[in-house]
């Protein structure tokens, strides 16, 4: 019970943080807010006990992505253009979009359920098996970085692309715009 | 106790967001951020013991870490209005244009 209203409380704070972020103009505000938004996802899945997604999501929400926005806001303007076009179009694409997932969660499992699929599947045989199979005491470690092993590396390759490609544009971005303010001061 | 600790957290969290929220100028925003990154280690740390399992507290210090880093962050970005090799380019006066 008193889970259940932890979770609604940080709920709640999550959807007011998100109404708010959409509602600011002011794009330094708005990282700020991403931040903080990050922080209560990572609470919320603290509570609902994935203690490693949410220090994930919390090092990369709030930490790595508000570096990189920051040093966006560097490169652009810091008050966001109101937009000219009517809301109401991208206002039924996401509620369709949200029922349709909603509608997907449907016949799931419920949180913590001992026979759902995922317990009576795979999983019983990676607890039984790995540490006679890899050495490894921690069962997350072992499907990661053994049993998934070219999984993981396919992820690393694509965040480490992803990575040296937002450094590029930062990065020449920046030198070209520092080249055009010499220009323009040798010419005036 | 610790249900009790719970909602004066969440009293102290809303009213840091009422700061983020409405914030008339940026250092309130950025002082709301920190703010709410010390009330999540905190709140980490409350609800492993209203949980009943205390196994977290060396995560909740990995959060304040980040906390310190994204706070050093951005207020590096207050001073130089620049995050990566700040030094790296000469400004105006220390070419003596």
């Amino acid at each position: 019970m008193v889970e259940l209203l932890v979770d609604l409380t940080l709920f709640f704070m999550l959807v007011t943080t998100a109404i708010a972020i959409t509602y600011s103009r002011h794009l330094f505000g708005v990282v700020m807010m991403a931040g903080v938004f990050s922080l209560l996802s990572a609470m919320l899945l603290v509570s609902l006990d994935a203690v490693d997604v949410a220090f994930t999501e919390a090092a990369v929400g709030a930490g790595i992505s508000s570096v990189l926005m920051l040093s966006t806001l560097t490169l652009t303007a810091r008050i966001e253009k109101p937009s000219t076009r009517s809301p109401l179009i991208p206002l039924l694409v996401v509620t369709a979009t949200g029922a349709a997932i909603i509608y997907g969660t449907l016949d799931m499992p419920s949180f913590g359920d001992p026979n759902s699929p995922a317990q009576l599947g795979a999983a019983a045989q990676y607890l039984a098996n790995s540490p006679a199979d890899m050495h490894i005491p921690n069962v997350v470690t072992v499907v990661l970085a053994s049993y998934r092993g070219f999984d993981t590396l396919g992820e690393a390759a694509v965040v480490f692309t992803a990575g040296v490609g937002v450094l590029l544009l930062l990065s020449g971005l920046r030198r070209r715009r520092r080249r055009g303010d010499t220009d323009e001061k040798e010419t005036s | 106790m610790f249900v009790v600790a719970v909602i004066a957290l969440f009293i102290a969290m809303v009213l840091v967001l009422i700061r983020l929220y409405w914030g008339p100028t940026l250092y309130d925003r950025v002082l709301a951020v920190n703010s709410f990154g010390t009330q999540t280690v905190l709140f980490i740390g409350v609800i492993g013991f209203l949980a009943g399992r205390p196994d977290f507290l060396d995560i909740a210090l990995l959060y304040a870490l980040i906390n310190f880093v994204g706070t050093i962050v951005i207020l590096k970005y207050f001073r130089y209005r620049a995050i990566g090799d700040v030094h790296q380019t000469p400004t105006e006066e220390e070419t003596g244009k």
